[in-house]
């Protein structure tokens, strides 16, 4: 069992977990992920770290309530506990000798571009960070990234509740334009990594994109999480999660990440019965 | 017909004994849910014998001076000891006389492919009715685990050595390691990356084969000799191999982490929506119980028309668990013929039974699909060379054979291989070009204090090599840990 020493809301939809973990806190590194499984009926779902303290011995991660479980998830306060937290899983990403560097991060996939951009910061980069959501209130983590030693800071919202108006790909280009970049690095929704890729492609700027393809164990074993890469079939949970935006094929993702969305809407139909909160 | 050595037999019998009179007929059957009835749902298959029923099919038995049985069984069982028990009423003894070499009689006995082994050997194989030794077994099995765990058969423990070994995995290698360690007087700690013991036995093989409750108090009765099993630590992430032996104290690890990972057709379309490696699609009805969805949180996909690819067990556990998600057709596609196919006859059979229906001599080319999802396998026939100097006869495609066979979904059961993830940050463990741990017959490694056996050494295998070499490496295991430490 697994603690909850920690719970923030940070959106209408979004929220901030984190739990006693002292081993993996230990090990954790920028851009790894933990499955999460709440009881004995659960499923196992992905979460990526958004934050750790090795010393303190506890890891947080942030999720937006969409279904059944991410919801059964907001339902938990400080002092519950979580059945199983499995982790670090996956290939932490990598922060060394990146020169310039664009961190973008769309959604709740701020969450993963914090502690990326930290880790970038701390071995030397010159870091700059894009932030998108739809509008102000779904602008997350921007106290913390203002934290960091960061070139610059971009917040972008597609209503202009909040910095530019527009979207994360139009400074990304920006700064491509200008010669600005040695790398980026990019996490959020497919379709947003997909333009993110398609936007430096052109400019020849390498560019990392942290996938979030759906998982069973996280450990290699099931092959749900594959995605194509460069024409080779890769495994998001041990290949990944981050690969080469360039070479990575988004259409096949988007695709696979739909497969259960009648299901799920079953199962958020027969969930909704017995909640208070309208899913 | 031989006669009875009674001094052979194990715990030599008193002399007044009853000469044993083998009778003669046919196998005993073993009493099983209804064809149609069992399609549908995932209660176990097979009830198992009765007392009556197994002391009968023990009756046949010749109880040979030498007896062939036991030089078929990977474990070397003393199987001419425990059916004698049998004759004699004397169950517990059965059961102590297994768990002398096999840890987990209740599991074998079910899931052992027994027509390969030690039923072929049987002396009464030339007449076409061995002993039915698998179904003995898994009667003594389910007798001992009928008993509260105080009173099972829970094998002598040596005098604690103060060692204590880390064991990775919980699959039948690593289970049988670590019952075989604590029996030898050591610590033993099984890590586990998933959440629930029993690996492949857990994820793989389904409730109608292997009902979790066996399995779970298989396990309880391993954790009663002193065995822990921690879960969800994955090794090479949570932990490496060398912090195992640094950090976290232990003085020796075996490495059973099997062959997880899938393998796929390799073919056009084989990540389309509704292709399922059989890994994933077990794991998601078995572990996490998807067959209950919604009331269970994991969902699967209930295909209408089903196309397993294989022809090993997996193929069949997986074909079957489609019908019984309520598939309305499940095709079997095997490049070879029902001959040839891997898997253990009673589950063909029962594939069969239920309905499974088998296209043999084909091989898929593509999968093809509308809008993401799957639509239809294109399938070359085949045609099997003749033998060659092994015997052994290839598959060829016959040219421009290709079909169309309309379904929605594909499982493909054509293996696993290697999940080097475990040798993370372990990098003086010699793995092969492949992957798999390089290890010795005694399971020892590059790596000093480090064995290795089942799966991830010699590849994907059955849970009872699995187990002899767990226990192997256990033996071994002692000796390095009384001489060298």
């Amino acid at each position: 069992m697994f603690r909850i020493i920690h719970k923030r809301q940070l959106s209408d939809a979004v929220f901030e977990m984190g739990v006693e973990a002292p081993k993996i806190a230990a090990k954790a590194r920028a851009g790894q992920f933990l499955m999460v499984r709440i009881d004995e009926r659960g499923e196992r779902i992905p979460l990526t770290f958004s934050d750790w303290s090795a010393e303190e011995g506890w890891v947080r991660f942030i999720f937006m309530r969409v279904g059944k479980t991410t919801h059964s998830l907001s339902h938990l306060e400080v002092g519950d506990s979580l059945l199983d937290v499995v982790g670090p899983l996956g290939v932490p990403t990598h922060v060394d000798s990146l020169g310039r560097v664009a961190v973008v991060g769309g959604g709740v996939g701020v969450a993963v571009a914090y502690p990326v951009a930290r880790a970038m910061a701390e071995a030397g980069a010159k870091v700059s960070v894009i932030i998108g959501a739809r509008n102000n209130d779904l602008l997350i983590l921007e106290d913390e990234l203002r934290a960091l030693p960061l070139e610059r800071l971009i917040i972008v919202t597609d209503d202009g509740s909040a910095g530019i108006k527009g979207l994360v790909t139009h400074p990304l280009k920006e700064m491509c334009e200008a010669g600005e970049l040695d790398a980026a690095f990019a996490v959020g929704p497919a379709i947003m990594m997909k333009f993110c890729a398609a936007t430096t492609r052109e400019f020849e700027v390498p560019t990392t994109v942290s996938l979030n393809p759906i998982m069973v164990d996280g450990t290699g074993m099931c092959g749900a999480c594959r995605v194509s890469v460069g024409g080779e079939t890769k495994f998001g949970c041990v290949d990944g999660p981050d690969f080469d935006g360039h070479a990575v094929d988004f259409e096949e993702l988007m695709s696979r990440q739909r497969v259960y969305s009648d299901l799920e809407r079953e199962a958020d139909a027969e969930y909704a019965q017995g909640c208070q909160c309208h899913l | 017909m031989p006669p009875l050595d009674d001094t052979a037999r194990s715990g030599s019998a008193p002399a007044e004994r009853p000469r044993h009179k083998p009778t003669r007929g046919p196998r005993m059957p073993m009493p099983e849910r209804d064809a149609k009835e069992r399609a549908s749902i995932f209660d176990e298959v097979g009830y198992g014998y009765s007392s009556e029923m197994a002391l009968e099919e023990a009756m046949r038995c010749l109880q040979c001076k030498n007896p062939t049985c036991q030089t078929g069984c990977p474990v070397n069982i003393d199987i001419r000891g425990f059916i004698g028990a049998i004759i004699e009423g004397d169950h517990p003894r059965g059961v102590a006389v297994i768990k002398d070499r096999n840890a987990l009689p209740a599991v074998c006995g079910r899931v052992c492919p027994q027509e390969s082994q030690c039923e072929s050997a049987c002396v009464l194989a030339k007449t076409g009715s061995p002993i039915a030794i698998g179904r003995l077994e898994r009667f003594l099995g389910d007798s001992d685990l009928a008993c509260e765990l105080e009173r099972r058969c829970v094998p002598a423990k040596a005098p604690a050595s103060g060692f204590r070994c880390a064991i990775v995995g919980s699959g039948p290698a690593g289970l049988a390691c670590a019952g075989e360690l604590a029996q030898l007087g050591h610590a033993a700690t099984i890590f586990e990356s998933l959440h629930a013991p029993g690996g492949v036995l857990s994820y793989g093989i389904p409730e109608f084969r292997l009902p979790k409750d066996i399995l779970s108090a298989e396990i309880e009765t391993l954790s009663a000799l002193g065995v822990e099993i921690v879960t969800d630590t994955v090794v090479g992430q949570l932990v490496t191999i060398p912090e195992l032996l640094s950090e976290e104290g232990f003085d020796a690890v075996f490495i059973g982490s099997g062959a997880g990972l899938p393998v796929f057709l390799g073919v056009p379309g084989e990540n389309l929506n509704g292709v399922y490696s059989a890994n994933e699609f077990l794991t998601r009805v078995n572990l996490m119980r998807a067959y209950e969805f919604p009331k269970a949180d994991t969902p699967v996909w209930r295909g209408r028309k089903v196309a397993v690819v294989g022809g090993g067990n997996v193929a069949m556990d997986s074909a079957r668990t489609a019908l019984r998600l309520g598939a309305e057709e499940v095709f079997l596609i095997y490049r070879r013929t029902e001959e040839e196919m891997p898997a253990r006859k009673e589950e063909v059979h029962h594939a069969r039974d239920e309905g499974v229906e088998f296209k043999m001599l084909c091989s898929p080319v593509e999968i093809v699909g509308r809008d993401g999802f799957v639509t239809g396998v294109v399938a070359s026939r085949m045609e099997l060379t003749d033998p060659d100097e092994s015997g052994r006869r290839a598959p060829v495609c016959v040219m421009d054979s290709e079909f169309t066979i309309d379904c929605d979904t594909v499982i493909s059961a054509v293996g696993t291989r290697a999940n080097a993830l475990m040798a993370n940050g372990a990098p003086d463990l010699e793995l092969t070009n492949r992957g798999y741990v390089v290890a010795d017959e005694l399971g020892s490694t590059s790596m000093s204090g480090v064995f290795a056996g089942g799966d991830i050494v010699t590849g994907a295998a059955t849970v009872i090599l699995a187990m002899g070499a767990g226990k192997t490496a256990a033996q071994a295991m002692d000796r390095w840990l009384r001489e060298s430490r």
